[in-house]
């Protein structure tokens, strides 16, 4: 029995490590992919060559964060027979179908025209082109609906019924299932997050771009300064809104997962006459308690019931072996919402220094603007790790135990599959990052290549390096250009 | 009513399994070839008849196995751990191969690993499957009461699983081959001939070996080829295979026939595919669970068989138009734009 345990931990592992870094990638592709369509749009109305240019920067960095998105992704896809056997054998029913949608009409439409996208510009003309960008991007946001409905469903679970001879969960009205409670919140808060994480890569590119090139007291290129302008418009618009709908969200989460709520907001303790909104703490599971409070009182009855001295139940109400692991969620919780006011944060003062006229000129919102490059990636996996710790220890939530979901493996098995993973993702996508920033390292130029044209092989000679080509290239470029 | 949607779902996914199996293997066995191809360019050229369309044809990957979860539940279930090494190994070896195809065009230094990567991926990705193809041929053990597999982690491996694996790796480097006699010019597209000519004899002999060894390994597959009438069935998909054989060898001698031997090779897996289908219908996991036993209810069936009768085609079009963007010979130095 205590070896079943053990493999059933393992198995959490490997998929909290597997989804995680799956879940990188989507988050920032998901974005980009909107961002390359518009750009892609903007060059052909206004044909104006900063617009081709900054399509062409990213859509090589879109390349290689997509490819990595790809890969992790289907192990993803099998993982749920492999490790969660009976978990899939009970849901397949419900869950199955909506996942099979999303094959059908988000994988394959982004995988059938991301060719056409990268190599496909000269051959099918402009239109269609444009046609295969928004192709590519309506199907990250297909994707992102029907796994998002899925993983909602595990969390709200509606629109079925048990089968009370094999235990399967059988679907009774599929428009429940996919439109289950959590899932429009859940939907557009990942989306907006998705959308946020791009803004501030974009953003954090451009800012460096800026600050070298004020060291450097040269001019910085038309191209730079729009994508640091389109980026700071994005947080602008959308960090306001991502606090808003976040904001939702937990009112929607107390609804139907209120011991989630509790873990987020270290309330061990019931609240009878309004509970406060903890800013610090230190869980304390074993004797049920958060050490070291530093709280402001009645602050989160306000927010949660929008009245100062609602009553609020505390995890006091809760069995232990019904509760979830307070410290992952509260801390988690806790680095999610800093994130979100530091980007609302950036947003304003973006405005301010734009309305001022010193966008490009204003290098300490440069540096913050820097500094908050990965912010997205960080917030967004602080967002999965409250979302789905929280919800344990089930994995559908009030029907089935993650300890009753795993596959009948030897611990060894699992073991042995972790370890793999674990090096496997950090050697080829510590690769795969270290390319992208490579890329990112030096600023879009004019007459920036094209992946077609990066990838002949005759101007590749030997012994030319790959910075070499480029200048070559763009030289040649501009020379037959002039 | 719910019999017939039953039927139908398993001839969907054994057409997903089976488009997947034509379309990857000449990318997965293209990626096998770069091994004895030492020369850049050609690996470049190589490289560029896949890069538009791989991704696609790895979709098809996520359809077999998402269409078994949604409509099989319990085969999957049953399935996916009794063969878990194969997986997971198949999975990792994925990663090396689909990262290899933009990684090696980011690094001059490190372009010899990533071939490496893309080379070994595309092995042992191969291999893995056909080994899960014999694992689940050869039966797992199942307890039927529990729903749930049965046996330790070790038990695919048997000589059976192994030969299913090199056979495949063999079939797929024929594709890759034939693919390339199709898409290329010159002296690699004359190489390809000539290893197409001794691959298509490798394929032809693991067809027979495989064939004539899997009524041996249940009783249930030798009573549906050997016991009574069915032998004269056996006779009839082994001639045809053998017909197709000469089909492409006389082909593969042709100058002007170029896209002949691909398409009678992709027929020839296809036929190896119908006889797998002989075997193993109307078993989902051999020869314990029946496809009706291991079905998904049937407003789940009906469900998604309304998004996949109009999306399937669709996809179809899309995917031949893609196909159609990038034809022609793919010469040094021009890629694709
Ligand atoms: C909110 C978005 C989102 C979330 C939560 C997930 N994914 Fe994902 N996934 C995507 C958004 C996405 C994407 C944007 O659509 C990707 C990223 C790169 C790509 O090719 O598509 C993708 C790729 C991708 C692929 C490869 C598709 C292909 O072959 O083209 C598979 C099989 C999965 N995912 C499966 C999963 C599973 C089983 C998940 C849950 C455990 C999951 N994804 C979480
Ligand atoms: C992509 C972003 C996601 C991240 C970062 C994430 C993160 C996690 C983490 C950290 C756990 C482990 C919880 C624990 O062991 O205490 C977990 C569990 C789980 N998640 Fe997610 N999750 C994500 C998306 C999803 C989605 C989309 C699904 C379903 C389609 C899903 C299904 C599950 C399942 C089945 C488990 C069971 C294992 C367990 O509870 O330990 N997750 N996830
Ligand atoms: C002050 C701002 C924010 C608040 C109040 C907030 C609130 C929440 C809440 C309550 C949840 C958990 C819901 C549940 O499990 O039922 C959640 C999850 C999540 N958050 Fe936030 N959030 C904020 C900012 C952000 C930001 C800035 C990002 C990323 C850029 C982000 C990304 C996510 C993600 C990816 C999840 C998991 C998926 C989901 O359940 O929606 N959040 N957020």
């Amino acid at each position: 029995m205590f070896e079943f345990t053990d493999a059933v931990l393992l198995a959490r592992i490997q998929f909290a490590f597997t989804v995680s870094f799956h879940f990188l990638f989507p988050a920032f592709t998901i974005g980009l992919a909107s961002f390359l369509a518009v750009l892609n749009g903007l060059w052909l109305w206004t044909k104006d060559s900063k617009y081709l240019d900054l399509f062409r920067y990213w859509i090589k960095i879109f390349a290689l964060a997509f490819a990595m998105g790809v890969v992790s992704g289907i192990v993803m896809s099998y993982q749920f027979g492999t490790n969660w056997s009976v978990f899939s054998d009970r849901a397949g029913p419900v869950i199955g179908g909506p996942m099979a949608y999303e094959v059908l009409s988000a994988f394959f439409l982004e995988a059938g025209f991301l060719g056409i996208m990268l190599f496909g510009r000269e051959r099918v003309g402009p239109t269609l082109h444009m046609i295969a960008c928004m192709a590519v991007a309506a199907g990250t946001a297909a994707s992102a609906f029907w796994i998002l409905s899925v993983n909602s469903w595990m969390h709200t679970p509606a629109g079925f019924e048990i089968d009370p001879e094999t235990g399967q969960f059988l679907p009774t009205d599929f428009w429940q299932v996919i439109f289950n409670p959590s899932f429009p919140y859940r939907l557009a808060h990942t989306v907006t997050a998705a959308y946020l994480t791009t803004a501030f890569v974009v953003g954090g590119v451009a800012a460096l771009h800026l600050l070298k090139g004020r060291a450097r007291n040269a001019k910085v290129s038309p191209a730079t300064r729009t994508m640091f302008s389109m980026a700071m418009w994005m947080a602008t618009v959308f960090a306001p809104v991502q606090v808003f709908l976040g904001d939702l969200h937990g009112l929607n989460t107390l609804e139907h997962q209120p011991v989630k709520v509790m873990a987020m907001e270290g309330h061990f303790k019931s609240y009878p006459g309004g509970a406060p909104l903890y800013l610090f703490g230190i869980p304390n599971q074993d004797e049920q308690r958060l050490d070291y409070a530093v709280g402001i009182p009645k602050l989160s009855s306000l927010i949660l019931k929008h009245e100062l001295n609602a009553p609020l139940a505390g995890l006091d109400t809760v069995p232990r072996d019904e509760q979830p692991p307070v410290a992952i969620v509260f801390w988690s919780f806790r680095i999610m919402v800093a994130i979100g006011f530091g980007m609302l944060g950036i947003g304003l003062w973006s405005l301010w220094a734009r309305m001022r006229g010193r966008l490009y000129d204003h290098p300490l919102l440069h540096r913050a603007a820097l500094l908050m490059t990965p912010s997205g990636l960080i917030a967004v996996l602080a967002g999965w790790f409250t979302t789905e710790v929280g919800r344990q220890p089930y994995t559908i939530y009030g029907y089935l135990r993650t300890s009753d979901s795993a596959a009948p493996l030897d611990a060894a098995a699992v073991g042995a599959s972790l370890v793999a993973f674990v090096i496997v993702y950090f050697a080829v996508f510590g690769a795969g990052t270290y390319y992208i920033l490579r890329l990112m390292g030096r600023p879009p130029m004019q007459s920036e290549p094209s992946v077609a044209e990066e990838m002949d092989s005759p101007i590749r000679t030997a012994g030319i390096t790959p910075a070499q080509q480029l200048t070559m290239k763009s030289n040649r470029n501009r020379i037959s250009g002039d | 009513m719910s019999l017939d949607l039953t039927v139908i779902w398993a001839f969907v996914i054994a057409f997903a399994v089976l488009v997947y199996v034509v379309l990857d293997g000449f990318d997965l066995g293209l990626g096998m070839l770069f091994a004895v191809e030492g020369d850049n360019e050609d690996r470049d050229i190589m490289m560029n008849s896949v890069a538009p369309v791989w991704d696609g044809n790895e979709t098809w990957l996520v359809l077999g196995g998402g269409g078994l979860f949604a409509a099989f539940p319990l085969a999957y279930a049953l399935i996916l751990p009794a063969l878990y090494v194969p997986i997971i190994v198949m999975l990792l070896a994925l990663i090396f191969r689909g990262v290899a195809f933009e990684f090696r065009w980011r690094t001059q230094r490190w372009r010899p690993v990533w071939d490496l990567a893309f080379i070994g991926g595309s092995t042992i990705a191969t291999l893995a499957q056909g080994i899960a193809l014999g694992g689940l041929l050869q039966g797992i053990t199942i307890d039927k009461a529990a729903r749930s597999y049965a046996g330790g982690w070790w038990d695919w491996l048997t000589p059976f699983s192994i030969t299913v694996g090199v056979a495949l790796t063999i079939g797929y480097m024929l594709l890759g081959a034939t693919w390339l006699v199709m898409k290329t010019n010159g002296p690699l597209q004359t190489r390809m001939r000539n290893r197409a000519w001794f691959l298509g004899l490798g394929t032809v002999a693991f067809i027979g070996i495989i064939s004539l060894w899997t009524p041996f390994l249940q009783d249930g597959y030798y009573s549906r080829w050997i016991g009574g009438w069915n032998i004269l069935l056996a006779i009839v998909v082994a001639g045809a295979v053998l017909l197709i054989a000469y089909g492409m060898f006389r082909t593969l001698q042709v100058r002007e026939h170029d896209y002949w031997p691909f398409v009678l090779a992709l027929a020839m897996f296809t036929l190896s595919f119908v006889g797998l289908g002989i075997s193993m219908f109307p078993y989902i996991v051999p020869v314990e669970v029946t496809i009706w036993e291991a079905a998904a209810p049937e407003n789940s069936q009906v469900f998604m068989l309304v998004g996949a009768t109009f999306l399937i085609p669709v996809i179809l079009a899309y995917t031949v138009y893609s196909y159609w963007v990038f034809r022609g010979k793919i010469h040094p130095g021009e890629g694709y734009h």
